[in-house]
């Protein structure tokens, strides 16, 4: 290669950082560096150095230093994932007057010393990641940042009390929300409960209000018995289409009297909100204090809708306010945000079939017990075994039920301790009866949590320490006798024990809504393997996730109480607010573009962008991406095969010269 | 000697399709002679190597090679005629990307050796195995050993134009001579060094008279299956994978418009780097599933992914061979 190419080649700085030891216990960082100054200098590498901290300001003010003196034309930094410190040594670039997209980082990190252990084969490949990067930024272009305005209204998904937190919080800052249920009211599962823990505090008493103050906030539309169909566009400027099911009830006319529900002919078993322990009408209202307070029509079991008769409701109305002819709609709306608080699914606890629920009469589940507490309930607070009158004498309360476990569910449920002590509580105060809890761990670490633990054991609950092997009605002996026996290893105790009760708690874990997945790909959020919503940063960032503008909220993310609910609530409220407030948005300039002469219309990209960028031309055949809605996924860039479409920042040199770099034997040099 | 440019055509290891492919184009060859003094083609005219190796270096104007080096002979070949050729082109699919022949790299040698000279379907009485030398009363004899894997004509001599298919059209053909002819006269530029000639800019949909809309596939199906095939749509559509999306323009859809699936016989569209993986992210993007059981099975459908994606391409893929070529193969 001759002189002149050699100089015309960029100068590149490359900055290794210890990371602490983080790095440095497992990558000889100063062999690195004197690697990359020596045999990277052919490829332009002017000056390496290392550092312990790369990101604390010392470190940054040595890149801003040499870019300076040095007149360097590119940066590659060698430390964490690009997740982390990214922005952070883009900024140190632009602050001296370098493109920020002409630094590059390289993970050294999270690819190579937290995976292996190695020393020297760590070295090596932290070698060619080094090499990878700066044959790769040496193709960098320099790039000028988007700026967008960011549309002042939030979507809100989810009325659970998550939602509704995090919906009153906008709206009282004076910005406009659409907090959308697909359940007829809002109030989630808090609405089913009786007693909160730790304080027994009624959850409808603390609950309602916020209800009734999101359901008739000037700045809240709400769209219950509703749900997102379809999410196009990006932070600032989403489009979305909900699709609002038929009510059979005119909103407009209806006045919430409830004549339609009391004339209703037909009872119905309420699964969802008594859990399968009551009956509702066929017109309802999930439960009295309902918002909004118009009743729905469940066309599948309405006599109407089968037979072609009935209509009582329509009779009796008095406001015209039924309207059999309603169709599904869909509206659209423009919103800047999404907070996701879609809530949790319970575990099904017919899957432990050594439980006998569903087989065993008086075995329940957890949110049954909680419609059995409350005085609004079924059973109108009597805690009675299921023929709906006998009061249990004695209690067994099974914890952990489908959660820590490798058979259902790995994931400690979060809330089932707390729930079962209460559970506890309110058997004894209401029955006088024994209750025996069956736990693995005890689990109270959340403020008051322990104390109500102790009031709990000072009450005379009995606790066995152990994992129950079964409940069975099998009777071994006659103290046993049409009871519920439960088989248990007491492991404090250090024996095999049968326990004989009347009346069994399965405290069930919580899961991810059952369609969990497919809300994270309508909305392009990430999803664990269990199913939960993943953060963009389990700590440092919780509400948020790895797409901008969407942000996630309560049980969605993961099983957790109702104080933490709320919070994470407010707590997406508030970087919503922080976007809104900032009225535009910063789009990284990493576009998608269609080369015309190239593209032969074959439209294999058009039904693929995530954003709705990409336009169809008939007339010409030939397909264009729309920068203004482009967000650089790269989705199309991948799928187009015959190479026209090209990404800013992906090029097919970036990443060959990458390859290559990777490739590269770094024993061979030097 | 004759004042004419000298012309040479020489084949490698490739079928002889495209010297057929250049005596298709009728009379036009005659105007070849006209023009040329055909200094070497060993399937037209009767000359030795040594002739060749006797002209001075640059002596022949302009040499068409067809077929894929394939063993030390064809590699000796490319070096000697690229030094005597100006203009050396790379001439249908197994010179410029390998084609069939390139498929052999999906295996190591010995295992080709095996298969074709020891397994059941071979009448192999002596177990004759092919030696590179060896040793008969009179002496030693010598056949020329193959290479570890088929190469690219681009990847053992300089090239200087593509001319892709397999075989290129008759009338790609001649038009790329009647360029030449212009040139000669003074008339035309020739197109920079490294171009594809005789061939488009886009890709066969570009040329394919089907209808097409938004494509989602939910089974891929061989063309025998799908009965009768929609002949007013794309195929891709009908699940039949056609590989005409990723394919270079320049025959006109021949395939695609007589009902049947493109293969990809004119090789990467420009701008496509490895021509199968593109195709096979393509065709993955317009599955229509989510659950990754469905989409296995959609895949399966496609009963020979490396005929399918490679067939033409294998030798000038970023990888140039499978595995286990490499692996035996003393790579």
């Amino acid at each position: 290669m001759s002189a002149e190419s050699k100089s015309s080649k960029p100068k590149v700085g490359v900055y290794i950082c210890h990371c602490g030891t983080n790095i440095s216990h497992t990558v000889d960082v100063e062999q690195v560096r004197e690697w990359a100054e020596k045999t990277l200098g052919a490829e332009g590498v002017v000056i390496a150095r290392d550092y312990k901290f790369m990101c604390s300001s010392l470190g940054q003010e040595l890149i801003e230093k040499d870019i300076k003196e040095l007149g360097l034309e590119r940066v590659v930094v060698a430390a964490c994932s690009p997740h982390l410190h990214e922005m952070t040594f883009r900024g140190a670039s632009k602050r001296s007057g370098l493109n920020p997209y002409l630094t590059e980082l390289a993970s050294i990190r999270e690819q190579v010393s937290w995976v292996h252990t190695d020393k020297a084969v760590a070295t090596e490949k932290a070698k060619a990641v080094v090499a990878g990067a700066v044959r790769r930024v040496i193709q960098n272009e320099p790039l000028e940042e988007i700026r967008v305005p960011i549309h002042p209204d939030t979507l809100v998904v989810g009325g659970g009390i998550a939602g509704i937190q995090a919906a009153l919080e906008i709206a009282n800052a004076g910005f406009k929300v659409y907090l959308v249920e697909r359940e007829p009211s809002i109030g989630g599962h808090m609405a089913q409960f009786d007693k909160t823990f730790p304080t027994l505090d009624c959850a409808a008493c603390i609950l309602t209000p916020r209800m009734f103050e999101a359901g008739n906030h000037p700045n809240i539309e709400l769209l219950t018995w509703s749900e997102v169909t379809h999410v196009a566009g990006y932070v600032g400027n989403f489009t979305v289409t909900i699709k609002k099911k038929p009510r059979y009830v005119n909103t407009d006319l209806c006045t919430g009297c409830g004549i339609c529900v009391e004339k209703c002919p037909k009872k119905v078993v309420d699964d969802v909100y008594e859990a399968g322990l009551g009956y509702r009408k066929v017109v309802y209202t999930p439960f009295a204090q309902a918002v909004p307070k118009y009743p729905v029509i469940d066309a599948p079991n309405c006599t109407y809708f089968q037979k072609g008769t009935c209509k009582a409701c329509e009779k009796f109305c008095p406001t015209n306010a039924i309207d059999f002819t309603q169709k599904e709609e869909y509206v659209t709306i423009q919103v800047g945000n999404i907070i996701l608080a879609t809530g949790y699914d319970l575990f099904d606890a017919r899957r432990v079939s050594n439980y006998g629920y569903g087989r065993l009469a008086n075995v329940f589940t957890s949110i049954e017990f909680e419609r059995m507490s409350n005085a609004a309930g079924p059973t109108g607070g009597n805690i009675v075994l299921r023929d709906g009158k006998t009061q249990p004498k004695t209690v067994g309360i099974i914890h952990c039920v489908g959660s820590r476990d490798k058979n259902y569910n790995n994931y400690c449920s979060s809330i089932c301790c707390m729930q079962s002590l209460k559970f506890a509580h309110l058997v004894r105060e209401r029955t006088g009866a024994t209750v025996y809890e069956f736990y693995i761990d005890m689990r109270t670490p959340m403020k008051a949590y322990d104390e109500f633990y102790q009031r709990v054991l000072e009450e005379g609950t009995l606790f066995v320490r152990g994992k129950v092997a079964q409940v069975t009605n099998a009777a071994r002996n006659e103290r046993e006798e049409g009871k519920l026996i439960i088989q248990v290893e007491d492991t404090l105790a250090g024996k095999q024990r049968r326990i004989p009760v009347d009346m069994v708690i399965l405290s069930i874990g919580m899961e991810p809504r059952h369609d969990a997945k497919e809300t994270s790909h309508l909305f392009g959020v990430g999803c664990s393997s269990d199913g939960w919503f993943i953060e963009k940063h389990p700590k440092l960032d919780p509400v948020s996730t790895m797409t901008e503008g969407v942000m996630i909220a309560g049980c969605a993310t993961g099983p957790k109480d109702i104080p933490a609910s709320v919070a994470q609530g407010a707590a997406a409220a508030a970087r919503v607010l922080n976007k809104i407030m900032q009225k535009e948005v910063v789009l990284e300039p990493i576009k998608a573009s269609i080369n015309e002469a190239q593209c032969s219309g074959c439209r294999i990209c058009n039904g693929l962008c995530p954003f709705n960028a990409i336009l169809f031309h008939e007339d010409r055949m030939v397909s264009e991406i729309n920068p203004a809605l482009c967000q650089g996924c790269g989705t199309c860039v991948a799928a187009c095969p015959a190479g026209a479409i090209s990404g800013t920042g992906f090029s097919n040199e970036q990443i060959l010269a990458q390859i290559d770099g990777l490739l590269m034997d770094v024993n061979l040099a030097v | 000697m004759s004042e004419k440019p000298k012309f040479a055509m020489y084949w490698s290891g490739s079928c002889g399709g495209c010297e057929i492919a250049v005596l298709n184009i009728g009379e036009k060859i005659l105007e070849v002679d006209a023009r040329f003094e055909v200094a070497f083609w060993p399937v037209a005219v009767d000359a030795k190597v040594k002739d060749v190796e006797a002209l001075p270096d640059g002596d022949i104007l302009l040499t068409l090679w067809n077929g894929s080096i394939r063993n030390e002979e064809n590699e000796h070949m490319a070096h000697l005629l690229r030094r005597k050729s100006k203009l050396l082109v790379a001439f249908g699919s197994c010179a410029t990307e390998g084609c069939i022949p390139g498929l052999a790299n999906l295996a190591p040698l010995g295992e080709i050796f095996e298969t074709v000279y020891h397994t059941i379907s071979t009448d192999n009485p002596q177990g004759i195995h092919p030696q590179p030398v060896t040793q008969v009363p009179e002496g030693e004899i010598t056949i020329p050993a193959l290479k570890d894997r088929v190469y690219t004509l681009s990847q053992v001599v300089d090239v200087d134009y593509y001319m892709p298919g397999c075989p290129p059209e008759s009338h790609q053909i001649a038009a790329v001579l009647d360029l030449v002819f212009q040139v000669l006269e003074g008339k035309a530029q020739l197109p920079p060094k490294g171009s594809v000639i005789g061939a488009g800019g886009s890709t066969v949909c570009d040329e394919c008279p089907r209808a097409r809309n938004v494509k989602t596939i939910k089974a891929f199906r061989r063309i025998q299956e799908v009965a009768p095939a929609d002949p007013a749509l794309c195929l891709l559509e009908q699940g039949i994978p056609c590989n005409g999306p990723a394919t270079r323009s320049g025959c006109d859809a021949r395939c695609p418009r007589a009902g049947a699936q493109c293969i990809g016989c004119y090789g990467p569209a420009e701008g496509v780097i490895d021509y199968g993986a593109r195709l096979m992210t393509a065709f993955a993007s317009v599955i229509d599933a989510t659950e990754p059981e469905e989409i296995e099975r959609i895949l399966d459908g496609i009963p020979d992914p490396a005929g399918q994606f490679y067939r033409f391409n294998l030798a000038d893929s970023l990888f140039k061979a499978g595995a286990p070529a490499f692996k035996h193969n003393g790579h």
